[in-house]
């Protein structure tokens, strides 16, 4: 038995170490990142931000290996409803989100093409695509005249202006509250969770799914864990 | 009834293929150490691993696009649109960090024991070459995502073979197929990492196991399992059936068969390893950026550089002692002496005592000092090169080196403690 807790508590050590200074370490951002807080178990939350995502960003940013009919399902919308409210290309539904803007004068356009965002939030992170979002300042050396404090002298205009309105950055580098949007900062900050919440669940929709899963197989190994134990012991009995 | 069916067909087939023989002489009556302790369950495990790796890899080939155009979507197709696909991919992807876990860990297990040292070097050499392919294998198979990671990493990589004198930018032409890294050069690379390397992998376990139980296993206390026959007393040797082919050349003692008692409890840390593998592949399939990188969920692009370039983990000590070196080829040169070393082990050791517990201080020193040294090396690897990480690297490079020759020096003339008959109970 002692041998066992050696043996339980070296692996969890293992895994731990292994895993510990990982998240400390990857891919760290160097600017500060606000947490997004978002709930991938929100359905509700998860329809708003699709419907933002169709109405701001699709125009120039594709999901090109996200299928319709897959995000009617997994977020619970009606086909005819889907049909009726979030596609707007005349796409079918089986189809992947797709626009229909031309690459190569897009590259023209913003110095490059817009990207594909269905793994922005796995290549970026939630809290960067929810902070990214809430950053944009006036910057009249910019050619749409914002540039952003997450993301340096960014390619894109700031799409969610009449939402946010516009904040302007002090020689701190620190944002005045925005000024001039139709919602108010608490309202803004409700939609960018929404839209960050179904972006990361874009990045990987089975995500709830793998982890729900991840709790049966875990819980399945830790009993058979015990019974494997009592074999083994039966067996080396007349070892010992 | 139903038994006699089998007995009467096993015998057919033993009339024609020894199978019920080697069965007993590999598995029901091999004699194992009956005192393996922890240590000893990374074999099992790597096998584990291995197999783990070639069935969900042959499923993730039916689905798997390996063209330039077509594999980074591919990918995504398996995450979305295939049934588990995405547990396919994930028992993957985690199945090669873990390999990689167990193999350095199972080979800590030779370090520490001496189960390196003579009559076991063929066997070493085998684990060394598994090792060399494993690190093949595991370098092609990072490049299929055709992540941006995957890209860079190769090309970082693959530039290191430009090194070579005359020939070097022949040489990656050759390896590349190609003047850049392109679709053509993730053609060949999944072919080897498909077909080629797992079959010489396979090949190398086979030969592996074999070697093993030729000579037998080594144990936590170094001593022989196996005695002269005649020299042990009736009542000494151990009352289990062994297989002839052992138990006619020699006396054995302290031995339990390897099955049923090393089967289960094999099995028993098999549950054990699953539940941490599954705990980092349901929860944390990224590993942390480790596993899985971020730049990686971006398609290869080569006109976009990712932030900072590093390769997967697994490599990371052996990239640090690459790069600490200021002269780019004498940091090749470094490398590649850094895993020769590993292969030449059993001549570096001159000793004949096998175990640390009966071995000196320093030895035992030694072994701590190189395995901090490596495990810094690793972490640096994976780090970006500052001059205080450098600084930290060439002092890890030399513990690293330091092993061999200090170990070439004083295993000569060591002091150790004295070596008991038998294992104790």
């Amino acid at each position: 038995m002692k041998k066992l807790i050696i043996a339980v508590t070296f692996g969890m050590l293992c895994s731990v170490t292994a895993l510990v200074p990982f998240s400390a370490i990857a891919s760290g951002p160097s600017v500060h990142l606000d947490k997004a807080n978002n709930d991938l178990s929100d359905k509700e939350s998860l329809k708003k931000g699709f419907k933002t995502y169709i109405n701001y960003c699709l125009g120039c940013h594709q999901l090109q290996y996200q299928r319709y009919g897959r995000t009617f399902d997994d977020l619970g919308i009606e086909e005819a409803d889907g049909i009726a409210n979030y596609m707007y290309t005349g796409d079918k539904v089986g189809g992947h989100i797709l626009n229909a803007m031309p690459k190569k004068e897009a590259a023209k356009w913003f110095g490059s093409a817009p990207p594909d965002l269905t793994l922005e939030a796995r290549f970026r992170s939630p809290d960067w695509i929810y902070t990214y979002l809430r950053s944009f300042h006036i910057d009249e050396n910019r050619p749409f005249g914002v540039n952003n404090t997450v993301f340096k002298d960014v390619g894109m205009p700031h799409v969610l202006q009449d939402l946010q309105g516009v904040s302007t950055i002090d020689e701190h580098g620190k944002l005045s509250p925005a000024m001039g949007g139709t919602l108010t900062a608490e309202e803004y900050d409700v939609v960018v969770r929404d839209l960050t919440n179904f972006l990361e669940y874009v990045g990987e929709p089975n995500k709830l799914e793998r982890k729900a899963l991840g709790y049966w197989v875990l819980a399945f190994l830790f009993f058979f864990f015990i019974l494997t134990y009592f074999l083994k012991r039966e067996y080396w009995k007349d070892v010992h | 009834m139903l038994m006699k069916v089998f007995t009467d067909f096993m015998g057919w087939i033993d009339q024609r293929l020894p199978v019920t023989d080697a069965w007993n002489k590999h598995i029901a009556q091999y004699p194992a150490p009956k005192n393996f302790n922890f240590w000893y369950i990374f074999g099992s495990l790597a096998m584990l691993v291995l197999v783990n790796q070639i069935f969900t890899g042959i499923w993730l080939t039916m689905n798997y696009e390996p063209s330039g155009e077509g594999a980074f979507a591919s990918i995504e197709y398996i995450m979305r649109d295939v049934d588990f696909g995405w547990l396919l991919r994930y028992m993957h992807s985690t199945g090669a960090s873990a390999f990689f876990i167990v193999v350095y860990l199972h080979m800590v297990r030779g370090l520490m024991y001496g189960s390196y040292q003579k009559p076991r070097e063929l066997l070493w050499i085998f684990g060394m070459l598994i090792f060399l392919v494993l690190m093949a294998e595991a370098f092609m198979g990072y490049l299929l995502p055709w992540g941006n990671m995957s890209y860079w990493g190769a090309q970082v990589i693959i530039s290191i073979f430009g090194l070579v004198p005359i020939i070097g930018d022949d040489l990656t032409l050759w390896i590349r197929g190609d003047y850049v890294i392109s679709g053509a050069t993730l053609n060949r690379f999944f072919a080897l990492h498909v077909i080629a390397l797992p079959l010489v992998l396979v090949i190398l376990v086979f030969l592996h196991i074999l070697a093993l139980h030729e000579v037998g296993s080594n144990n936590p206390e170094g001593i022989d399992i196996k005695k002269p026959k005649g020299s042990m007393k009736p009542e000494e040797i151990s009352k289990f059936t062994f297989h002839k082919q052992y138990s006619d050349k020699y006396d054995i003692v302290d031995a339990v068969p390897f099955h049923p008692y090393y089967t289960v409890k094999d099995i028993m840390f098999v549950v054990g390893f699953l539940f941490l593998f599954c705990w980092v592949m349901f929860f944390a399939p990224e590993g942390g950026g480790y596993f899985m990188e971020a730049p990686n969920f971006t398609p290869a692009n080569g006109l976009k550089t990712p932030e900072h370039i590093a390769p997967v983990w697994y490599f990371g000590p052996f990239y640090t002692i690459l790069r600490v070196i200021p002269n780019a080829m004498l940091g090749a040169i470094g490398m590649f002496s850094a895993i020769i070393v590993l292969f030449l082990l059993p001549w570096f050791d001159r000793g004949t005592v096998k175990s640390v517990r009966y071995r000196s201080k320093w030895h035992l020193i030694n072994l701590i000092q190189f395995s901090i040294c490596f495990v810094v090396l690793g972490a640096l690897g994976t780090m970006p090169a500052t001059p205080t990480a450098n600084l930290i690297g060439a002092i890890a490079s030399f513990g690293y080196f330091g092993f061999f020759v200090a170990l070439w020096f004083y295993s000569k003339n060591e002091n150790t403690k004295p070596m008991p008959e038998r294992i104790a109970d």
